[in-house]
């Protein structure tokens, strides 16, 4: 079956979800100092991944006529000025240490907000965005070139080694109260963008060994017929695709297993869409045309009756197929940005979601939905998220830009620390 | 709190009889076990049976951890609350039951100990007596390289076979000794359900109690210092795990560490840190499950030149023998995996090594082992981590449960078998399963490990239908499937385009 529609209606969809999501990026912002809320609800803190698609995406605003070029610089500059400026050291109320960020920060002091933990993988995610602007405003301007000269400094000063606390993967993060937490990045995971980053810096470099501590746990898995790195949350998949173009290129591991992480992250999406069509769970909605289940806001936390049995409702939570947690709520913006892994399955989910459940199609972008939920007196069936979130939409619009045009990929295929840091770790060939 | 109720009298008739008089000890023995546990009734049995002089010791209870404080207890435990968190789920399969179904914790402890007390006969004093071991109890210590002192005799050996097994270890925590715990050594004396329970320690014997007590109707609180339930488990075990004791609405504490310990009014409150964050937590009862220390206290292990550390346990090769070419280890005393599948499976290399001249080696065992908690956590062999880190290369071949026609009748579709072949032959080096029954499960893999049969082979066995060991060949059949190359499977439709 070609699940395929038309072609310009395939445009006008991929064009629609792109520029909501990108509405979120407008709204969200801090422009005093660039600082970007984690969701649409009234104070919500700006979290440093947010900042990180932000400054993402704003090129791909431009070139796609969102927004004027200067007002991106402006924004850009806002941020990586308060990035610069902002206070760094061991005290509790920092913005940081040693180069890396809270993980949430106050939207006007720039402070740390909730006792929140230094994030090596946000940091990193608030890098490649660094490294996005850097590599993108290349005009002769003062501005332009005031971004480029910021984007390697905070680059270049984050301390990856510190950042493993001498183990041999690195640490999740850090807190002022307790120091380091005491687990570290390794196995499969959205983290290969942290240590492409780390091993490419040119201050701190870690050495070749931590990529292979971090792949030390994976696992080659045959699972639904697919051959595949395995992952239950489809954001693990997307993440780091959406600043480095993985087709063609290998590290040890996926030259000795024949592929590559961009055919992985195909089969990961291929995967979820045939859990959908089996929905082992019996949840409403669930079809070809209706899945994606990713960490995501849910209905709040409980349990419920749901088709005579007792089901957990699980708020925002880590979700996963097919044996993670899975509670009937799907996130279309998960489908949106597998966009460039499988557009035969993906632009059908879009299409349908429009007609099907269009209040999850908002103008900030695309939101959680679960058509299981039902509340406690029976009455309102069915959930829609009430919030936007920047983790969602800085996926969405850089992945169906990816899709569209390769642009960001091309953008970040120039950066220098970036192909160092995959030849450190192992990648060879296509266009390395 | 201690019941001494019918079933514990007839227990302790049969594991340490009061009226029990110590034998006349032999010239010399050919096998003397100190320890009365799986290990050293399974070598005590086996010896005598193959016509042995041999003499047990044991300082408490005949039948060791797992008949008195362990795999018995815990498990007719487990059952009941199996049953209980059935019953209020019956409504999924139709079936109506009153609401607020109540559980009866003083009989479900009753039926506890009266299976326990009827299971005690096997490891009976009496039973080992009318097999042809001389049984001593008290306590034992070595007088010298070939002689051990008890209740002020010498009993002299050819060989020995120290089987002390271990204890549960004791955290130090500030005020806990004075706000007083459980441990797997008094919790199954409780006659009374304590309205909410503190577990300290999400490994096996934590995550079973925890699940246990909360379907039993306690409020249960996990805490884990680790970031996962089972640290050596795959991830992806632990974290099916961790969803199924929270549907089971108990409290997880992961990556938290109790600081401090109070009691007031008969309530205990633990102080607790997460990654800096401070928080509290008051209950009923504590029970600590953080890990096994070997018995190795109060033996005079020196006086008979066996060495030894206090949390590794005594020292033996791999054939077991101590640094004491007489004196032999075996089970919790001296082994990694501390199951009691694999003091009796140590048991049987002493004998054989100890009496036979044998050359059996422990690293040559294929020890699966399991986690009863609800699903079950099976592994045997090899994790992908180790094989990574050996540099071998492995496919896993993974079959969710609900992929099983049984598993979804059974409504148990929670879990998956994943069976790990070194890539590009079908040779099992290891499996985890994670299922209602993973532990029946896991048989089937380690037999085909043991036997050398590879998936090729597990593929040509004809399972029951409908049964979940059905997962089993299902990954046999996902293995043979991805022989079918695209080059053979485009030879494939040649040929059958030829014939046709």
């Amino acid at each position: 079956v070609n699940l395929v529609p038309e072609s310009s209606r395939a445009g006008d969809i991929q064009s629609r979800v792109q520029r909501d999501a990108f509405r979120y990026f407008e709204r969200s912002v801090n422009p005093a100092n660039g600082l970007v809320g984690d969701n649409t609800r009234p104070g919500s803190h700006a979290s440093i991944a947010a900042v990180g698609f932000a400054l993402s995406c704003y090129p791909v605003g431009v070139e796609r006529g969102f927004m004027p070029r200067a007002e991106a610089a402006d924004r850009t500059l806002a941020a990586l000025r308060f990035f610069r400026d902002s206070p760094q050291g061991e005290a509790p109320d920092t913005s940081g240490y040693r180069g890396f960020y809270y993980h949430f920060l106050d939207m006007q002091s720039g402070r740390r907000a909730w006792k929140s933990e230094i994030s090596l993988v946000d940091t990193a995610i608030l890098i490649a965005g660094m490294l996005t602007a850097g590599q993108y405003f290349d005009a002769d301007s003062e501005s332009e070139a005031e971004i480029r000269d910021l984007a390697e400094r905070l680059y270049t000063r984050a301390d990856w080694k510190w950042a493993l606390n001498d183990e041999p993967t690195i640490r999740h993060g850090w807190k002022p109260e307790c120091g380091f937490l005491h687990y570290g990045w390794e196995g499969y995971s959205e983290a290969i963008l942290l240590y492409v980053l780390a091993l490419g810096s040119p201050t701190f470099p870690l050495a070749e060994d931590h990529y292979r501590a971090w792949t030390s746990t994976y696992q080659w898995e045959n699972l639904y017929g697919w051959d595949l790195l395995y992952a239950g949350p489809l954001f693990i998949h997307q993440f780091s695709h959406a600043w480095i173009d993985f087709r063609g290129i290998r590290d040890a591991f996926m030259r000795e297993k024949r592929s590559d992480y961009f055919e992985n992250s195909r089969r990961a999406v291929h995967l979820q869409w045939d859990y959908a069509r089996q929905n082992p769970r019996g949840f409403r909605g669930y079809g070809p045309r209706c899945w994606g289940i990713t960490a995501s806001d849910g209905p709040e936390p409980g349990t419920r009756r749901f088709d005579g049995r007792e089901q957990r409702f699980l708020g925002y939570a880590a979700r996963g197929v097919p044996y993670g947690s899975d509670d009937g709520t799907l996130a279309p913006a998960a489908a949106a940005a597998s966009l460039p892994f499988a557009p035969e399955i993906v632009l059908p989910t879009l299409e349908h979601l429009y007609d099907a459940v269009p209040e999850a199609a908002t103008e900030f972008g695309l939101r959680c939905f679960n058509p299981s939920f039902q509340d406690e007196e029976g009455e309102r069936r069915g959930w829609t998220s009430g919030a936007s979130f920047a983790v969602d939409q800085g996926p969405v619009v850089m992945m169906i830009e990816n899709h569209r045009s390769g642009f960001l990929w091309e953008l970040l295929r120039r950066n220098g620390y970036v192909a160092r840091g995959l030849r450190r770790a192992g990648f060879r060939g296509g266009w390395l | 709190m201690k019941a001494l109720d019918g079933h514990e009298k007839k227990r302790l008739s049969h594991v340490a009889p009061a009226d029990w008089r110590n034998p006349e000890p032999a010239s010399r023995y050919n096998l003397l076990v100190i320890g009365g546990g799986t290990a050293g009734l399974v070598s005590a049995l086996a010896a005598a049976g193959l016509g042995g002089r041999v003499a047990l010791v044991e300082r408490h209870l005949l039948g060791g951890d797992c008949l008195n404080f362990g795999c018995v207890p815990s498990k007719a435990l487990l059952r009941a609350a199996r049953l209980a968190a059935e019953i209020r789920g019956s409504t999924a399969f139709g079936i109506e039951v009153p609401a607020n179904v109540e559980v009866d914790f003083g009989a479900v402890m009753d039926r506890m100990r009266r299976l326990r007390a009827r299971i005690s006969q096997h490891d009976s004093a009496q039973r080992l007596r009318d097999n042809g071991v001389d049984v001593f109890l008290g306590e034992a210590r070595f007088a010298g390289p070939r002689s051990v002192a008890v209740e002020g005799r010498a009993l002299r050996f050819k060989n020995c076979l120290v089987a002390t097994g271990s204890h549960p270890v004791q955290p130090t925590i500030e005020g806990l000794s004075e706000a007083g715990y459980l441990t797997n050594e008094t919790v199954f004396d409780l006659t009374v359900r304590p309205k909410s329970l503190v577990v300290l320690g999400g490994g096996p014997l934590g995550c079973e109690m925890a699940q246990a007590f909360a379907r039993l109707g306690s409020e249960v609180t996990i805490v884990q210092k680790e970031p996962q339930f089972l640290p050596k488990e795959e991830r992806d075990a632990a974290q099916i795990l961790s969803e199924a004791m929270s549907r089971d609405g108990i409290q997880i504490r992961l990556n938290t560490e109790v600081t401090k310990v109070s009691c007031t009014n008969d309530r205990k409150t633990l102080q607790l840190i997460s990654a800096g964050d401070e928080s509290a937590v008051t209950a009923e009862e504590i029970l600590v499950a953080v890990g096994r220390a070997p018995n190795v206290e109060g033996l005079n292990l020196e006086a008979a030149g066996v060495r030894y550390d206090k949390e590794a346990g005594v020292e033996v090769d791999d054939r077991l023998r101590t640094t004491n070419p007489a004196i032999y280890a075996a089970g919790d005393v001296a082994l990694e995996h501390q199951f009691t599948h694999t003091a009796d499976a140590s048991a049987r290399i002493v004998v054989q090594n100890a009496l036979f001249l044998g050359r059996r080696k422990l690293s040559r065992l294929t020890i699966p082992w399991c986690t009863y908690t609800d699903p079950e956590i099976a592994h045997v062999g090899i994790y992908a981590r180790e094989a990574n880190e050996r540099g071998i290369p492995i496919k896993t071949f993974t079959i969710p449960m609900h992929l099983v026609d049984r598993a979804i009748l059974d409504g148990e579709e929670e879990g998956f078998v994943k069976i790990h072949v070194r890539e590009g032959t079908d040779l099992i080096l290891g499996a985890t399963v994670v299922a209602r029954h993973a532990g029946e499960m896991i048989n089937e893999i380690t037999l085909a490990m043991v036997a050398g049969a590879g998936l090729g082979t597990i593929a040509k066995v004809i399972h029951s239908y409908p049964t979940q060991a059905e997962a089993i060949r299902k990954a046999a059949d996902a293995y043979l499937r991805s022989r079918l190359t695209p080059t053979l499977k485009k030879l494939s439709s040649r040929w059958l385009a030829w014939t046709r």
